[in-house]
């Protein structure tokens, strides 16, 4: 079974991402798709896939990816099945950096001015934290995390609060609903070198989230250094998810959920959790990102944000209510 | 030779200081059992024992070599330590809880390498786990748990294993085999250090005994030598009998 999980994942994820550069508005074929990627077209179906669909795809799964690479980092670290990146305040941080952006008209002057204000807000309120929690250990940094987090969330209220006029207020509004839409190239540039690495400092935890299984001192006893894992589960968090939340806006419950989905099927080890939450992490967001693009009512599309919400939200209310049946 | 040598360890916890000046020889091949009261610094001896609580003063030698010139990684080879009620935090079969005692010897990426197995089956054996292999440990019994933990300690043959309070919350039969086990790996030639609330099981099973109260060493030595009704009376503050019998001796506090 575990031999070909994370093989299985991987076909998954390329069957899903072949759906998603196929499905949108207009519907291509399996042909036109092979043309644009030879590279050699440049009619329209090639512009839509190699312009917009291919790096919208290569976002979602590096979004997805570091998400639940992330929260499956942190609940090892915490040891509690209820963490999430955006408790380190990373994505409050990016998120405000992000409104500021937008507030004072940054974003009008330069497209690159939100994710890079982004980029900067998240890793200020993650050296906070750090900043915050350095003398005490775990339980120090989540509150230190969370007084952050909702600072930076008081920031961004007040600036909708202020907002100058409607239309700077619903564009700060749709910016945190979390989306994928008219990203380009851009973007990928800018936050995929953040997100990769961000994502290996993660995967170097994992022997010692394994340990922590054990609780702290028994992984000091066996060789781990928790003060250091703890500083690099951060790093990587704040350069990961800091960067995915600057280009896509704040997305929720993927950090949460992808870890949970894949758990079981490792035998809930926490260092084997990791590759294949991220696996299932970029899966989900691909399939959600389709299907804000397939799923149309007459109004507006349903942003990424707000569709994962919808969907990860009972989720996560089913987590709640299955780890209290379990609990003695 | 893996004797751990205590100097003069003096050591904080937090603002508060809880070692006054120790010298303590923990001998190989002998089990040694450390009592004294509640809060009389015996977790924190044993932290600092195992390297995990750097001393503000003195030195801790396992062997020849200071505890910070062997380094964390080596150090986590030669020796096991075991908090108070150790446990495990997610549904891990009980068979890689055992595979984490190997933790230190594994390389950073990757599975567990397969010439390592057999030692997992061997600890598994000697603590009477092979039958609840795949179990999850979040649903074994305080007995079966604490067997776990203990074949996670031994799994890599530590030279020097410490365990805080083995027998807690174990029942008689359950505590006995812990205290047999342990005495099977001093006589394995492993030096072994319990802090221990059972002077039954102490005078029973322990070579050694050291005393320590307030954070003072009151007395260490032979179990014969320390355990006497003088000694623990002094170390507990209340009146004690030890009687003796055809079936062993027995300790009685009389207050």
């Amino acid at each position: 079974m575990s031999r070909w999980f994370i093989p299985a994942l991987i076909v998954a994820l390329v069957i899903i991402s072949a759906l998603s550069l196929l499905a949108g508005t207009v519907w291509l074929t399996p042909n036109e798709i092979l043309f644009a990627l030879s590279g050699t077209q440049t009619d329209l179906a090639s512009l839509i896939v190699t312009e917009i669909r291919l790096p919208r795809l290569i976002l979602a799964i590096l979004i997805g990816g570091i998400l639940g690479l992330s929260g499956a980092t942190l609940q090892g670290l915490l040891r509690n099945p209820l963490a999430e990146p955006g408790l380190l305040g990373v994505s409050a941080g990016a998120s405000l950096g992000a409104v500021i952006a937008i507030y004072y008209g940054f974003a009008a002057a330069f497209t690159l001015a939100t994710p890079l204000f982004g980029l900067a807000g998240g890793f200020i309120t993650a050296g906070l934290a750090l900043l915050l929690s350095r003398s005490g250990g775990t339980l120090a940094l989540i509150l230190a995390g969370s007084a952050v987090s909702a600072i930076a969330a008081a920031g961004v209220s007040l600036a909708l609060n202020l907002a100058p006029n409607p239309y700077a207020a619903y564009e700060i509004m749709t910016w945190l609903m979390g989306s994928l839409t008219d990203r380009s190239w851009d973007h990928v540039h800018l936050a995929a070198p953040f997100i990769l690495a961000g994502g290996a400092l993660l995967l170097f935890t994992g022997r010692a989230l394994d340990a922590l299984a054990l609780g702290e001192a028994q992984a000091e006893s066996l060789g781990v250094h928790v003060g250091r894992t703890r500083l690099l589960a951060l790093f990587g968090t704040a350069l990961g998810v800091g960067a995915a939340t600057a280009v896509s806006g704040a997305i929720g419950f993927v950090g949460l959920v992808a870890p949970h989905v894949v758990r079981p099927l490792v035998g809930h080890r926490p260092g084997k959790t990791l590759l294949p939450a991220a696996l299932a992490g970029a899966i989900l967001m691909v399939m959600a990102d389709i299907a804000t693009r397939v799923i149309r009512f007459d109004g507006p599309a349903i942003n990424l944000g707000v569709f994962v919400s919808i969907i990860g939200a009972p989720f996560f209310l089913w987590l709640v209510l299955h780890v209290r049946s379990r609990a003695p | 030779m893996s004797a751990l040598t205590l100097q003069g360890v003096t050591a904080m916890r937090g603002k508060r200081m809880v070692l006054h000046g120790l010298d303590i020889i923990f001998v190989t091949g002998r089990l040694t059992a450390v009592i004294g009261p509640n809060g009389a610094g015996k977790s924190t001896l044993l932290e600092a024992a195992a390297g995990l609580l750097t001393p503000i003063a003195g030195s801790i030698m396992l062997g020849d070599k200071s505890l910070p010139v062997i380094g964390r990684r080596a150090l986590a080879e030669r020796r096991a330590y075991l908090p108070q009620r150790a446990g495990v935090e997610w549904p891990i079969s009980v068979e890689r809880v055992v595979a984490l005692g190997l933790t230190p010897a594994l390389p950073a990426f990757g599975d567990l390498p397969a010439a390592l197995l057999p030692r997992i089956d061997r600890a598994l054996a000697d603590c009477d786990l092979t039958h609840l292999r795949d179990r999850p440990a979040t649903s074994l019994s305080g007995g079966e748990l604490a067997r776990a933990m203990l074949a996670r300690a031994i799994v890599g043959d530590p030279e020097l294993l410490i365990v805080d309070e083995p027998t807690s919350g174990l029942d008689p039969r359950h505590a006995i085999d812990a205290a047999r086990r342990l005495r099977a790996r001093a006589d394995a030639g492993r030096t072994v250090i319990m802090a221990i609330h059972d002077l039954d099981l102490a005078l029973r099973f322990a070579d050694d005994v050291v005393a320590v109260r307030d954070g003072r060493l009151l007395a260490a030595g032979p179990v014969a030598a320390v355990m006497t009704e003088a000694i623990l009376a002094d170390l507990y503050d209340v009146r004690v009998r030890i009687s003796r019998d055809a079936d062993g001796a027995a300790i009685r506090f009389l207050d």
